[in-house]
């Protein structure tokens, strides 16, 4: 009966969404009176999961899950669901978790809620909140089937303490045969990535080439920051594809997400909208982004950049 | 290799989102509706197939008689032929399963969907698809190339990407990168005659029994006005953003 969380991890540790999806899980166990189970694939240790309000892990040690697979992923959430008798399963909104979550709802039979936002309105009938229209507006969503699967939201939900015993046990899965394998990866390990940051510094075609990213990027690192950019910027060249956010780009939900030069269009706003405060800098007060963002600098980002930089920098070495 | 190339028909990305009848239904009034931009980069992608690799391309789309504007322009950017399943799109589990009903009667080797649409955002349709179907799903896919009944894919990652190996019959989740921004094209004249000579065949549905609906619609809060800081006086910025916002 228990509500399940998957609970991602990379190389054996905790993602934060993981903390989020367990302090969710547990908002939702208590509307329904039950109590929360994680399952976790390759965690060495999972009693921080005790801080969320997890009540028992379902532990998978398994070799052939060490690369992710969405449909071993699946299958695995998929036992466990049906081991606990699980009416409630919960995944985030990460690449992984959206890419396994379709899969999941037909092996489960279950409806799916992707982007929900809140603990449910009502749990009978079973209705969410969740983004639509990409964050211009939002949907009550109502699920009619008897086990229900919702992805929530990154950094909407946050972290809510609850202490629980996480007890653990030892949990073994049938892995299917698999169909897609894969043969590389290739990932900046040094670098924050605009889905795990926290603070995503981006960029716009104001910054007049590729050769001035020098300061965007000094800025990134000294607020511990991934960088980004629009999407004219990537389809010049001028910055990877894997920069470019908004409506056809990567989402962005970062507690603090800074614009330089970049003119605010609607389809890039689009995709950054789910982020909590948004700063703007950029030379004419008339760009469309001060009419979005919190805070607004109104300056030649080539002042501004290097001013902010040293003075960050104080700031920073005096926290 | 026949190929199935799935199309939301959603309005264009600068449209004002509005609702009607108590909240309940998208305004379309005044509203263009376009195909879903993923979807017209995989569309792109199949058109590249079917040129080199002698493809036939098939574009579908579950919607009412209104959308199928959308696909008579994908049938003039060179599709072969168009499939709309008449009845309205009223959430992603019973557009799944109109459409594997699609995949499965047409019996297509590679079926290209988008990684979500820009309306709804469920990115659920293709995944749910590969598995009604029990095909191969690859989503999130940045690159594809397809020699026989073996593909490989490069699929975006968070903070990166990776290469997998696959078989047909497959499903993808297609996103910006399969092809580029300059790839695409703007149907031309004689593409949009010849497309008048296309098949566009009206499929009833099957009977589903939804397994969501969508309720009600809200928009956000009006935000307030935003705080202006001068250029001047940064320090007073990094007082905001450290006291007030808490972000630094
Ligand atoms: C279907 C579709 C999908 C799209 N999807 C996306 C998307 O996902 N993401 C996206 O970003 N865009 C998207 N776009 C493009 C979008 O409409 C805009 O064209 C784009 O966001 C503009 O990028 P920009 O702000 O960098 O450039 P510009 O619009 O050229 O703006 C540059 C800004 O820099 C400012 N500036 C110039 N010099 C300086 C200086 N010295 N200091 C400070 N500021 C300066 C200017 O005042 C201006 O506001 C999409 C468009 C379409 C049609
Ligand atoms: N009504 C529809 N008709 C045809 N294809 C659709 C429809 N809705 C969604 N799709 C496909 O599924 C993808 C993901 O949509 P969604 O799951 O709604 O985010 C889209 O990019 C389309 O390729």
């Amino acid at each position: 009966m228990s509500v399940l969380v998957y609970t991602e991890s990379e190389n054996g540790t905790f993602k934060k969404i993981a903390l989020e999806v367990a302090s969710y899980g547990k908002a939702v166990a208590d509307q329904l009176g039950t109590t929360v189970t994680a399952i976790t694939i390759n965690v060495d240790d999972a009693s921080e999961l005790g801080n969320y309000g997890v009540d028992k892990v379902l532990n998978v040690t398994n070799k052939d899950l060490e690369t992710f697979n969405a449909k071993a992923y699946a299958a695995a959430i998929q036992q466990a669901a049906e081991k606990e008798g699980t009416k409630v399963v919960v995944v985030s909104s990460s690449v992984n978790s959206k890419y396994l979550a379709p899969l999941l709802a037909i092996n489960l039979n279950a409806g799916y809620a992707s982007n929900v936002l809140e603990v449910p309105s009502s749990t009978s009938p079973f209705i969410v909140k969740r983004n639509a229209f990409t964050n211009k507006a939002f949907e009550m969503f109502q699920i009619n089937t008897e086990v229900k699967l919702l992805g929530v939201s990154k950094n909407t939900f946050g972290l809510r303490e609850n202490k629980a015993s996480a007890k653990s046990e030892a949990f073994s899965v049938t892995i299917p045969e698999l169909g897609v394998h894969v043969d590389s990866v290739d990932k900046a390990t040094n670098k924050v990535s605009i889905a795990d940051a926290e603070i995503v510094v981006s960029a716009g075609r104001g910054l007049k080439g590729p050769e001035n990213w020098g300061m965007i990027e000094e800025l990134a690192d000294v607020l511990g920051a991934a960088t980004a950019c629009s999407k004219p910027v990537s389809d010049l060249g001028w910055r990877p594809h894997s920069e470019h956010v908004g409506q056809t780009g990567k989402p962005v939900a970062a507690n603090l997400y800074l614009a330089v030069g970049i003119s605010g269009a609607i389809q890039h706003l689009a995709g950054i909208n789910a982020s909590k405060v948004k700063v703007v800098i950029n030379i004419d007060p008339e760009a469309p982004f001060f009419k979005a963002a919190d805070y607004g600098v109104v300056g030649d980002a080539f002042v501004v950049v290097p001013e902010l930089i040293k003075k960050l920098k104080t700031f920073k070495a005096q926290q | 290799m026949k190929i199935l190339v799935c199309i939301s028909h959603v309005p264009d990305t600068t449209s004002k989102i509005n609702f009607t009848a108590d909240n309940t239904k998208f305004d379309t009034s005044g509203v263009q509706h376009v195909i879903n931009p993923n979807d017209e980069f995989g569309l792109t992608r199949a058109m590249w197939f079917k040129e080199k690799q002698g493809a036939n391309v098939t574009v579908a789309n579950v919607g009412g008689p209104e959308t199928e504007p959308t696909l008579r322009k994908a049938l003039a950017i060179g599709a072969d032929a168009a499939i709309r399943v008449n009845t309205p799109a009223n959430d992603g589990f019973s557009v799944a399963k109109q459409l594997a009903k699609v995949v499965q009667d047409g019996g297509y080797d590679l079926v290209i969907a988008g990684r979500e649409s820009i309306d709804y955002n469920g990115g659920m349709v293709p995944g749910m698809i590969a598995g009604l179907t029990n095909s191969n799903f690859v989503n999130n896919c940045i690159g594809l190339e397809v020699d026989g009944t073996s593909a490989k894919v490069i699929r975006e990652i968070d903070g990166g990407k990776e290469t997998v190996s696959t078989t047909l019959p497959l499903i993808i989740g297609g996103q910006k990168g399969i092809v580029e921004e300059s790839d695409l094209r703007i149907p031309n004249m004689r593409g949009i005659m010849m497309a008048r000579q296309k098949p566009l065949t009206v499929v009833e549905p099957i009977n589903i029994e939804p397994e969501t609906a969508s309720v009600s619609f809200d928009k956000p809060a009006p935000k307030g006005a935003v705080k202006l800081v001068s250029p001047d006086n940064l320090d007073e910025l990094i007082n905001l953003l450290h006291n007030e916002a808490k972000v630094i």
